[in-house]
């Protein structure tokens, strides 16, 4: 290698440097001693044991832990399908609106959510539901009293309850980026299409869903990725409860490790979390680079 | 294409009931937050007496001065720093093509997909170590590490789409690495900075489970992490509760309407980049 050569790969090393080093002391280090707890039995504070698999044998058979992961799987209906079919439907309003005022303001207040503190979503949302809340008075009003009832407390409804909130919060974002997208889709397509006499819904399912399919990919990734590891909604709003009806997996870790004394199993419940994430996220990546 | 008359009147009032969907819980907490502090809330109305001193009151108990200053001290090292090691790192991997960048690019776009979760227990006993628990260096050390791989995923993005010529004839003006990133590199990267900035300081004044994990004394959090403190101490002054979120949301719906063009745009690219 060339003097010169040698000297720019320095170079090149040294502005990689600061980044590389916060990266693998605050979230690879980490990441791999997580790792390494995950096979102990520790309470955060004595000495600890190594158990081998047994955390991960624990999570896989112990029915409390298994609830939030598949509370977090049923979320993925809230925080996914709904946004993004609501935010189809929603964007496809928007674009055949005239520009003005109207669409505009459309826009704005349909990303506010995405902006506000999930916190404070979370605590706006609890008062919706509550005994005394809004929900219940817009159904007694219209003659649905029968209906209300404690919301976040019922053991049936709790987690759509809380659901509904993710789609309350994403929706917004689907919307625009969707819009983004059709607006790049060309409008000679959509004319073709017409001409051959294709209908309505026959120009959404053949010009439109191809033209934002790159857009659905990246909220599909997005989404998927904040229902499995949603917290803060949870933790403002139910804590987990009624019973194991709202518990995830960002919880119970929070719980086992901080509250309850089991370190290792909390661990353990974190890397299956990241591997759930994974499994979800790579395929979707990968079925879209290779329709590509 | 709607083209029928009907269709277009269905469409608008769809729409509106949505709008009005996203807005009612924010105002219904705002009716909430305005009925008298000690009594629990009854639905959504405006009172015919609101009390706005909730919101002196929640300000005042909620110490929101110290809070504003401890979010803004966070906001301060966090945002400039996480910026710096991401345009360099993205400026060795765009455009000086590093031996060996590829590795870091894998190892970053992984990231990219770690929960908080899964790391947070370690990043307890490693904070501990380092004697800053209960500090704000306990929000701040951690999140610009966490914020490394969109960060650097980002600039990249921006570096790559620079002609190399520029820094050719920069060279052959006999000016070096350094000389050339700051003078050439850095303002051309100014609105890919001030997108990113944008989402930085917004998701760091969002961050709750940080500091709800390693930070015990809601005065040194962040203003989402101190709300999430009150909600346990204001369980029989819902009023005030909800006037302290209220609180809380003001910044960033301030930021929100001021950069709206800004924002948006940052928010959709970094969704599409990340």
């Amino acid at each position: 290698m060339s003097r010169g050569a040698r000297r720019a790969l320095l170079a090149g090393w040294l502005f990689l440097l600061p980044a590389v080093a916060a990266y693998l002391l605050f979230v690879l280090y980490p990441l791999l001693t997580a790792v390494q707890y995950s096979f102990y039995k520790w309470n955060g504070i004595g000495a600890s044991t190594w158990v081998g698999f047994n955390n991960y044998v624990q999570i896989f058979t112990d029915p409390t832990l298994l609830a939030p992961i598949f509370n977090a799987l049923i979320l993925i209906i809230f925080f996914t399908v709904i946004p993004i079919v609501s935010g189809l439907v929603l964007a496809t309003l928007i674009r055949d609106m005239r520009p003005g005022p109207f669409a505009t303001t459309a826009r704005t207040v349909l990303f506010l959510p995405q902006i506000v503190p999930l916190v404070a979503a979370g605590i706006a949302w609890s008062w919706m539901y509550a005994q005394t809340g809004t929900i219940n008075q817009i159904l007694n009003a219209v003659g649905l009293g029968f209906l209300s009832r404690s919301w976040l407390a019922d053991f049936g409804t709790a987690l759509p309850a809380v659901g509904l909130i993710g789609s309350w919060v994403l929706t917004g974002l689907c919307t625009v980026l969707l819009l983004t997208g059709m607006g790049k889709i060309d409008p000679a397509l959509y004319e073709a299409a017409r001409i051959d006499g294709a209908g309505w819904l026959r120009l959404f399912s053949s010009v439109t869903l191809p033209g934002v399919r790159q857009e659905i990919t990246v909220l599909v990734t997005i989404t998927v990725i904040s229902a499995l590891s949603s917290f803060d909604i949870i933790y403002t709003t139910t804590k987990g409860g009624p019973g194991t009806t709202t518990l995830v997996p960002g919880i119970s870790i929070f719980r086992l490790a901080f509250v309850q004394g089991q370190v290792g199993l909390a661990s353990a419940l974190g890397v299956v979390l990241l591997i759930l994430v994974l499994a979800v996220v790579l395929p979707v990546q990968r079925i879209s680079r290779e329709k590509d | 294409m709607i083209t029928s008359r009907t269709e277009v009147v269905v469409g608008r009032v769809v729409l509106i009931v949505i709008l009005i969907l996203t807005v009612l819980p924010l105002l219904s907490m705002l009716s909430a937050a305005l009925q008298p502090a000690d009594r629990i809330p009854t639905g959504f109305a405006w009172p015919s007496d609101p009390h706005w001193e909730n919101f002196v009151t929640a300000f005042t108990v909620g110490h929101v001065w110290v809070l504003l200053g401890s979010s803004l001290l966070i906001v301060v090292v966090v945002v400039p720093v996480s910026l710096l090691f991401a345009t360099l790192a993205g400026y060795a991997l765009g455009n000086l093509r590093v031996k060996g960048g590829q590795v870091v690019l894998v190892a970053m776009v992984l990231g990219l997909t770690i929960p908080f979760e899964a790391i947070v227990i370690p990043l307890y006993y490693q904070i501990t170590s380092y004697g800053v628990l209960n500090t704000q260096w306990a929000i701040i050390l951690p999140l610009i590490g966490l914020y490394m791989p969109f960060g650097v995923f980002w600039m990249r993005a921006h570096f790559i789409g620079v002609p190399r010529e520029l820094s050719e004839a920069a060279r052959v003006d006999g000016a070096g690495i350094l000389q050339e990133f700051r003078r050439i590199q850095i303002p051309l990267a100014r609105p890919a900075l001030s997108a990113l900035g944008i989402l930085l300081f917004l998701w760091t004044w969002n961050q709750f489970l940080l500091p709800l994990v390693l930070v015990d004394d809601p005065d040194k959090r962040t203003m989402a992490g101190a709300l999430g403190a009150f909600q346990g101490q204001y369980i029989d002054t819902l009023p005030l509760l909800f006037a302290a979120a209220l609180i809380v949301m003001l910044p960033t719906i301030i930021v929100y309407v001021i950069f709206q063009r800004q924002f948006v745009k940052a928010l959709l690219q970094g969704a599409v980049k990340g």
